[in-house]
């Protein structure tokens, strides 16, 4: 059986992995939306930058982050100096982490939503009286709905499972960073790999159930654009 | 009519693209049907985008009766969102998210309430396409549902409504079912359209205005008789060269099959179409190459319609063609007969003929 601290790991994890998507979601939609209609030269390294958590090892990102966020960081002077302290092994820095590493599950989701919409549905709800942001709301988020459900599951389950980055930046402190994947290296390295089990057992049928659901969607996101 | 009603949409724009431009001063009536006509890549539709402000025209300037939305000299350019227009794409661009009573909805319920003069069942009616509310756009065959986007385009009321090739994307049947609505919009509603197109059935059938352009720029701007009869255009000295003649019915002779149709330049008798009531106003499409010419009236001819004209203009045309415009009393009416009987028969400039009908057609 899952023992407290297990289940304190379960809670802190979907806890981190549910604020990552919702600040990503809120962050990601407007990025997205630019990325697609902008007309900016240099929007190629904007894309670069935001695809480049796909294939940099998580320890890199998470090097670099625990250098810029650490004390003699520009990151960290300036949040030491705004009284917030330094942001390494806090919740509050793993969530920061969490939102780059996760960023391009979906950043680009949106973005091949919103390309697929294209401009026409735009230009008709113009001269049908309707504002930009009022577009947005009326016709852009409800075509790109798929997007948006492929958008959250990527960017939840993407966080649920890092490693790399946690344990650089978080390290492994019970209640505040340890979370399920930490709390499975606890168990391995303590020689209980029954423990260890549940926990990763229960990873792999979340993740399962999650894709699973995402592609049974996949047909009707087809049909639709 | 009063002539400033005549010419109250007033549209001067300039736009450069690398490999195109568009330069257009044209002064249109409000009323009607003003068809845009042109080889594709003549800037039609561009000139359509920037009258809806869809495309900015860097210079510009476009009136509506009183209401300028675009005056670039004083830095004023309505947003679409704030012009009362109604634009129709070439495809119907319906939202696939909602049905068709959402689609049409969308526009309507952003319009204020006292601009609203269009009803959403009068659109529905207008179109046809009361009994498909409920549907959603993926359950409409292609015609259908240009159908809904022309009725959308309406239920906003619009001070102007824009097409822009509406039937281009249809098969030849679905031409067929959308036109007599377009003509009944024309018929009923008293919005002044702009009509993009380059079939030239449809600038017989709808048009009331005639604007040529070509590679951007304006190449004719007039009535649409008048245009359609300029010999100095490609219209007129193409095959299908066609002029149209308003007429209205003045009985019908059953014994026969036929119906009597009257105009300034005389009666003309048509198959029999009893459905039409005596009174009623027609359009008559008539192609050149139906019309032949003889000095005399012909004694004895199969020929029914025979009317007296003058030559008004004489040109030569493509294959040994020579092009006549004709006048019977004011309508204008144009004839494609053979160089050599031209030279046969002497035409010139005010010679006084008559003018054998074949066929005509109800548009």
């Amino acid at each position: 059986m899952p023992s407290d601290a297990d289940l304190v790991a379960i809670l802190l994890t979907l806890k981190l992995a549910g604020l990552t998507t919702l600040i990503l979601l809120l962050l990601g939609t407007p990025l997205a939306w630019w990325l697609t209609h902008s007309h900016w030269r240099g929007k190629s390294v904007i894309n670069a930058l935001v695809a480049l958590p796909l294939v940099l090892p998580p320890a890199v990102l998470g090097f670099y982050l625990l250098v810029l966020m650490g004390p003699h960081g520009p990151v960290g002077q300036f949040t030491h100096a705004i009284g917030l302290g330094t942001l390494p092994f806090t919740f509050g820095g793993l969530v920061i982490a969490s939102v780059l590493y996760s960023l391009p599950f979906v950043v680009q989701p949106l973005q091949n939503a919103f390309e697929a919409i294209g401009t026409r549905p735009l230009e008709v709800a113009a001269t049908l009286r309707a504002r930009r942001l009022d577009t947005f709301f009326s016709v852009v988020l409800p075509l790109a709905r798929p997007g948006f459900l492929t958008a959250t599951v990527l960017g939840f389950a993407h966080t649920l499972g890092e490693f790399g980055v946690v344990l650089m930046v978080g390290g492994n402190i019970p209640g505040r960073t340890q979370v399920i994947s930490m709390q499975i290296l606890n168990h391995v390295e303590a020689g209980s790999y029954l423990q260890a089990h549940w926990l990763a057992a229960g990873m792999l049928v979340f993740s399962f159930v999650v894709l699973l659901v995402l592609y049974s969607f996949a047909p009707y996101t087809r049909r639709h654009h | 009519m009063d002539t400033r009603l005549q010419t109250c949409i007033q549209a001067r724009f300039q736009l450069d693209f690398p490999d195109f431009s568009l330069q257009t001063d044209l002064q249109l009536p409000a009323r009607g049907v003003t068809v845009l006509f042109g080889p594709s890549g003549c800037g039609k539709t561009t000139l359509l985008r920037c009258i809806a402000g869809l495309e900015r025209a860097p210079v510009g300037f476009f009136q509506v009766r009183e209401t300028v939305w675009q005056d670039s000299s004083r830095h004023c350019f309505l947003p679409p969102y704030r012009r009362p227009l109604g634009y129709v794409f070439q495809e119907p661009s319906l939202f696939e998210h909602l049905n068709v009573r959402g689609n049409l909805a969308f526009g309507q319920k952003r319009v204020p309430v006292h601009e609203r003069r269009v009803a959403m069942e009068q659109a529905l009616d207008l179109l046809g396409i009361g009994h498909l509310l409920e549907r959603m756009p993926q359950h409409l065959s292609g015609g259908e549902k240009q159908r809904v986007a022309i009725a959308r385009a309406l239920a906003v009321s619009p001070q102007l409504l824009l097409l822009d090739e509406p039937l281009a994307a249809l098969d030849l049947p679905r031409r067929q079912e959308i036109l007599p609505f377009l003509a009944r919009l024309h018929q009923e509603l008293d919005i002044p359209m702009l009509y993009v197109t380059h079939s030239p059935q449809e600038v017989t059938r709808l048009g009331d205005h005639l604007v040529i352009l070509e590679q951007g720029r304006v190449v004719a701007s007039g009535n649409l008789q008048e245009t359609l009869t300029r010999l100095d255009l490609p219209l007129a000295q193409s095959r299908q060269a066609s002029t149209v003649l308003s007429v209205s019915v003045c009985g019908h002779e059953t014994a026969y099959q036929l119906t009597e149709v009257c105009f300034a330049g005389g009666r003309l008798q048509l198959p029999l179409r009893e459905t039409i009531a005596t009174g009623t106003a027609l359009r008559l499409r008539i192609y050149a190459r139906d019309v032949s010419l003889t000095l005399q009236p012909p004694q004895q001819t199969s020929i029914l319609n025979v009317l007296p004209a003058t030559i008004t203009h004489l040109a030569t045309g493509e294959e040994g063609q020579t092009i006549v415009k004709l006048s019977l009393g004011g309508a204008l009416l144009l004839a494609h007969v053979t160089r050599k009987s031209a030279d046969v028969l002497g035409l010139q400039p005010g010679l006084p003929v008559f003018a054998q009908i074949k066929a005509t057609a109800i548009l």
